[in-house]
């Protein structure tokens, strides 16, 4: 009994402590964060741009997410326990939109806001949605590829998936600016390799054999560009590749040449923007219901300008 | 895994287990009265509600691993068989479009269908069980994949499958105490396993086996036999967490599960069930899978920074075990 108790006291000792850091701002605004990841650099960046804006506005923020994207009932269940707190404000990016329909829900009937971020969430309860603009971002590659093959030739787009929004946002970002402003560039080929890096190395593999004249090949995410990067390589091919987010690997391969550049998104910003919104509603603000929280494009030239090392992960 | 364990185990399994269930249950009355203290959130309804629902997937979960480690072995595989349970039901009711009851008994089967392949590799092959089930981790993970199309399948056009989880019987009779049914089915499981580990015969060679196969073996008994039934019965109470996940995301989510095989071992070892095998109950399982989640939820509650959230659980673990060892050691 005696070391139960022992145990409990250091928990309860452990937990005081980790809480008293931010209990600060109790009277001001509490927004709870749950996000689609944690540990993955990408969140972690979303998770600092959150904890900026928390210091700058004054409000207290939290920011959760399961270990892994597939974890939709884990997601639930921090959801829940965040309504439990009774926060001022959720910011929520959803793995599946139909799972938290039930919880959102609630957080309607108990007039907490809801602010959607990274991807949107099929549902009309959340007030907006901070989100990169992938159409745009990805037409954005379109016409930098198309400045540096010259204007004319064949290209092809190796994706990540063909039913994930992102995945068809920018396929079809891509494809579309091409066909409407570059008649002479003829997209050959729109392959999917899961994001994987090895499926979509041995797709690029494919693309260029079967096209040696081929100019330029767009990767849709870190796994497919770096994929295309290491087909290209593996073949010696000296084809024009921009990827998409960043990530130690590809930022090397851009470093290096073997990848022209890449597009990148802002997660900080996401972040950022996400509490804004959240602070905004609670003052009864009224929101647009998307918030661009913008990209950029990066190559060995700028990538190491304040403007874009600050939106660049590892 | 037929180790030294037997001796203190054989001494009174009743009495030393009852004992580790008040230090679990004290352990869990003291979590809840610091989140209680600490936060006015904590003791709500909708709250308590959320750490029940919380509980029901890894409580069944843990449920059907006590069983596995009772025998001594170790079953790898609940989590994925959980998902790949969960894809049955999605295939049967979404993409064949079968009635409602065809889906849950349909998935419970496959449970059984899986548990019992896992019980003959182990028993006849005599493939060690961390290694088959091992292995059957990564072919239900992989088959989960393969039969969905790497896609989540929606229940929508299966209108009361939600309600399995998610719907309150209770609260239709009693509307201030809307305790979802997944709860509700986790105590049934509950009660079921204690009966079948204190009443029956496959109760009695559960601990038999756990505390000395080889003693069991030479006094005649058909070992293999009730080991495979022990797997099987293990899968089938998979089946039932995979309807309960299911239910509550309306979805089978393929890529969900692996990892989850370890929340459920944490439950079953903080709830005073030995990994070495022969001594264990349904109960300590149950109150080691709410101290999971009490704590995850009051530390959430509580703003506690993710990171730390993660060091307090696995101290919590290592504390409740040494705890174990040095009751034993006393006794």
């Amino acid at each position: 009994m005696l070391t139960r108790r022992h145990l409990i006291a250091a928990a309860s000792a452990l937990a005081m402590l980790a809480a008293s850091g931010p209990a600060f701002a109790q009277d001001n605004y509490d927004i709870a964060l749950i996000s689609k990841g944690f540990q993955h650099q990408f969140w972690q960046a979303v998770k600092a741009g959150a904890d900026k804006a928390g210091a700058d506005l004054g409000v207290n923020v939290t920011f959760e997410g399961p270990e892994s994207e597939s974890q939709v009932d884990r997601q639930m269940d921090m959801l829940a326990a965040a309504l439990s707190r009774n926060p001022d404000a959720i910011g929520f990016a959803a793995l599946d939109s139909q799972a938290a329909i039930p919880l959102l829900q609630q957080a309607k009937e108990r007039n907490i806001p809801v602010i959607a971020f990274d991807s949107g969430v099929d549902s009309d309860i959340p007030l907006t949605t901070a989100t990169t603009d992938n159409v745009a971002a990805a037409a954005l590659a379109a016409d930098v590829m198309a400045e540096l093959i010259g204007g004319e030739g064949k290209i092809a787009v190796v994706a990540h998936d063909q039913t994930s929004r992102t995945g068809i946002d920018r396929r079809d970002g891509f494809v579309n600016r091409i066909k409407e402003a570059y008649p002479n560039i003829e997209i050959v080929s729109v392959q999917y390799g899961g994001g994987d890096q090895l499926q979509s190395t041995e797709i690029t593999k494919s693309i260029l054999l079967a096209n040696p004249d081929l100019k330029g090949i767009f990767g849709t995410n870190e796994g497919s560009a770096i994929g295309v990067a290491n087909g290209k390589q593996e073949l010696g091919s000296n084809v024009v590749v921009i990827g998409f987010d960043s990530g130690a690997a590809q930022k090397d391969m851009v470093r290096s040449g073997l990848m022209a550049g890449a597009i990148t998104q802002n997660p900080v910003g996401i972040g950022y923007q996400t509490v804004q919104a959240a602070v905004a509603a609670l003052k009864g603000e009224a929101l647009p219901p998307v918030i661009d929280t913008g990209f950029y494009f990066y190559d060995a030239k700028n990538m190491d300008s304040p403007e874009i090392a600050a939106v660049l992960y590892d | 895994m037929t180790d030294t364990a037997a001796s203190p185990a054989k001494s009174g399994p009743r009495i030393t287990g009852a004992f580790h269930r008040l230090l679990a249950f004290s352990g869990l009355l003291a979590l809840v009265v610091v989140f209680s203290l600490a936060s006015p959130n904590f003791m709500q309804t909708q709250n308590i509600l959320a750490i029940l629902q919380a509980t029901s997937v890894n409580g069944v979960l843990a449920i059907a691993a006590t069983l596995v480690i009772i025998t001594g072995g170790i079953d790898l595989s609940v989590g994925t068989l959980m998902t790949f349970c969960a894809v049955i039901a999605g295939v049967l009711l979404t993409f064949w479009g079968l009635p409602l009851p065809v889906g849950v008994v349909g998935a419970i089967l496959a449970g059984t269908a899986s548990g019992l392949v896992s019980g003959v590799v182990i028993a006849k092959l005599k493939v060690p069980p961390f290694i088959a089930t091992l292995g059957m981790m990564l072919i239900l993970k992989g088959l989960s994949l393969v039969i969905s199309g790497t896609r989540p399948i929606y229940f929508n056009d299966t209108p009361g499958f939600t309600q399995i989880s998610q719907g309150s019987l209770v609260g239709a009779l009693v509307p201030v105490l809307p305790i979802p049914n997944g709860v509700l089915i986790l105590f049934g499981v509950a009660l079921l396993a204690a009966f079948v580990l204190g009443k029956t015969a496959l109760g009695r060679y559960t601990f038999a086996l756990g505390s000395n196969e080889e003693a069991v073996r030479l006094s005649g008994v058909n070992v293999d036999r009730w080991k495979i039934a022990v797997y099987a019965v293990a899968g089938s109470i998979c089946g039932v967490a995979g309807l309960l996940i299911a239910s509550r995301l309306n979805s089978a989510q393929p890529a969900l599960g692996q990892g989850y095989e370890l929340d459920a071992i944490a439950a079953v070892v903080i709830g005073g069930t030995s990994l070495s095998g022969g001594r264990g109950t349904v109960l300590g399982t149950l109150i080691g899978a709410l101290i999971i989640s009490v704590l995850a939820n009051g530390l959430r509650i509580l703003s506690v920074a993710q990171e730390w959230q993660t060091v307090v659980t696995g101290t919590i673990i290592i504390l409740a075990v040494y705890a174990d060892i040095l009751r034993r050691r006393n006794l």
